[in-house]
């Protein structure tokens, strides 16, 4: 079998090679999309969409049925993962660990015991991998703050460098993981719940078709920003990129909650209880 | 575009990804991926393509591990079931 399988995969491979060979070389400027389709992405979409970066002219407005798409599938993900790996099946044990704070004491407290759940000198911890880890605690509050901040520079300055809703709603979503790595899930699940999460997400995906059919309402095309200038009271041009910013900021909303809600459903095996 | 940093990019590139999918230790192919995917942003970046390996840095390199690594921790040798 695995003798089949390695002359498949070189046949295949081989064939990929060959089909390969067929397509333009890397940077030519005589390719068919050199030729005609990037010429007036190049010339036009200063004066079209007043946006300097190119990428998320193309991606945002040319191209602002595939990003939107595109946010669907990865809600679509993050609802399938939920289907997948949601239980609300007690642990096995139904026994838990708590920390006495000022003495360090572990206590382990069986499933008839009384849980000390609202008690200020006993946290709850993990019962796989719990070691004294203030140093941790201490530098992710330190840092989370100045990721979440790049994260909303990165989403507010796709305009002009590198970046945009996606690349910024991951690094947002990354804070809250390392936030749950650092502290436990259960406080990174008060911080930010399972509902708030999928709520998030879907408010993002609105926000993307909400504003396209926003367009649609003003008379124009869907997707078609220039139909909100009389809304935001600019110029057709300037609207279009204040439109890339809007869905932009709705891209980042559902990734960021996305990425958390696929987190937090790994982390703990769909129990939300304890994970990483 | 310097052709011997991106030959020695390439290379490490398949080195990683053979040695993701031959590592037995289901963490140690976790982060090898990460890894590849790293290399793959400095690729992406050595062709200009800056907004794509900006992506490939903050999902395959950083967040995507970090899925991988949660879903081995919740792995186990023998089944619980």
């Amino acid at each position: 079998m695995r003798i089949v399988g390695l002359i498949l995969v070189v046949i295949l491979g081989s064939v990929l090679f060959y089909g390969s060979l067929a397509f333009p070389p890397w940077g030519d400027p005589a390719s068919p999309a050199s030729s005609h389709l990037s010429p007036y992405y190049i010339e036009k979409a200063m004066e079209d969409t007043s946006v300097p970066n190119l990428v998320t002219a193309v991606l945002a407005d040319y191209r602002g049925y595939d990003t939107m798409f595109e946010t669907i599938v990865i809600f679509a993900a993050g609802i399938a993962c939920i289907v997948l790996l949601r239980t609300f099946k007690e642990t096995e044990s139904g026994s838990r660990l708590y920390r006495h704070i000022p003495t360090g004491i572990t206590l382990k407290i069986d499933k008839k015991g009384r849980f000390p759940e609202d008690s200020v000198v006993f946290e709850r911890i993990d019962s796989h991998w719990v070691p004294h880890d203030l140093i941790v605690k201490t530098t992710c509050r330190l840092i989370v703050p100045f990721i979440q901040i790049f994260a909303l520079y990165v989403i507010a300055h796709g305009h002009h460098s590198p970046g945009g809703g996606f690349q910024g709603g991951v690094i947002l979503g990354a804070a809250m993981i390392i936030y749950a790595i650092a502290f436990n899930l259960r406080s990174a699940i008060r911080r930010m719940s399972e509902r708030s999460a999928v709520m998030l997400s879907s408010l993002g995906v609105f926000i993307y078709a909400g504003t396209g059919a926003l367009c649609m309402l003003f008379g124009l095309n869907y997707l078609d920003y220039s139909a909100l200038a009389g809304l935001l009271g600019v110029d057709p041009v300037t609207a279009r990129s204040h439109g890339i910013l809007i869905v932009e900021i709705g891209v980042g909303i559902a990734v960021m909650a996305v990425i958390v809600t696929l987190y937090y459903n790994l982390a703990s095996a769909g129990r939300h209880d304890e994970g990483l | 575009m310097i052709w011997q940093i991106e030959i020695t990019i390439l290379i490490i590139v398949i080195i990683l990804a053979v040695g993701a999918l031959g590592v037995k230790d289901l963490l140690g192919a976790a982060i090898l991926f990460g890894a590849y995917s790293f290399m793959m942003c400095l690729l992406w970046a050595i062709m200009g393509a800056v907004d794509v390996a900006f992506t490939e840095a903050s999902v395959g390199a950083g967040v995507s591990t970090v899925m991988f690594v949660a879903a081995v921790f919740r792995t186990s040798r023998r089944t619980e079931d």
